[in-house]
């Protein structure tokens, strides 16, 4: 009981316009959107490889489709947002096994986790879809 | 006492350590595929589908679409819990989850195993 009435003392602050989230903050909400955004697009993707692999047909309609501009530019998204759940993943497993954790390396490791997502974003973009 | 609900995360580890172990397995086929799709650069379909015809590709990308599905439960549990706060609307949401992912599995086998 000690505890709750601590809890409920403490001041509290949910206003979303207001809040100025620091990069740490930001990453991990991206974390958040980008896996969501992942799962509700599942269907799709899964449709995807089943019309690249199914027969030469539909992996002529599978090229049709993803060789439309727009897109490419939706998967050029879908690239960085997978890349971005994949690095900040990393960073989150580090910080799991306590490297890392002090405010510095902590903003230090978001910013190259951006860097680095957006980096293999290009490349990869690059390579898989032009 | 913990006030345990049956919306609620079961307060365990086994979903902590299955999320970073899926992850982990997602990470190195990630790492994998790219290496296969750069050293193959396949432009056809008989290269694409001879990429996924061999079967350590077939049992490596299941074991990641199985992780994927695990490790989406998890992650889509958590924002559930998160955001979806009426305890009827948070568990129709969470069965709808399970049953999508559970269905994708079914779906991942066949488009694997019947290309």
């Amino acid at each position: 009981m000690a505890e709750l009435a601590i809890k409920k003392k403490r001041p509290k602050n949910l206003d979303i316009m207001s809040i100025r989230l620091p990069l740490p903050g930001i990453l991990s909400i991206i974390h958040r959107i980008s896996g969501a955004v992942i799962f509700l697009l599942l269907p799709v993707l899964l449709w995807l490889l089943q019309s690249s692999l199914a027969s030469p047909e539909t992996f002529a309609v599978f090229k049709s489709v993803i060789g439309n501009p727009l897109v490419k530019v939706i998967l050029f998204g879908l690239i960085w947002l997978y890349m971005h759940h994949f690095c900040a993943g990393i960073r989150y497993l580090l910080l799991d096994l306590h490297k890392g954790i002090d405010l510095e390396s902590a903003r230090l490791s978001s910013k190259i986790v951006f860097a680095v997502s957006i980096a293999l974003t290009l490349i990869i973009g690059a390579k898989v879809l032009w | 006492m913990v006030n345990r609900i049956v919306v609620g995360a079961h307060y365990g580890l086994k979903d902590w350590v299955i999320q970073r172990a899926t992850a982990i397995i997602m990470a190195l086929y990630t790492v994998l595929f790219l290496a296969v799709i750069g050293a193959v650069a396949p432009a056809t379909f008989e290269a694409w589908h001879g990429i996924f015809a061999n079967g350590f590709m077939k049992f490596a990308t299941f074991l990641f679409f199985v992780s994927l599905f695990y490790h989406a439960w998890i992650g889509v549990r958590d924002i559930w819990m998160d955001y979806a706060k009426p305890d009827g609307l948070r568990l129709v949401l969470m069965i709808a989850t399970a049953a999508v992912l559970v269905g994708y599995t079914g779906w991942a086998v066949q488009i694997l195993w019947r290309m």
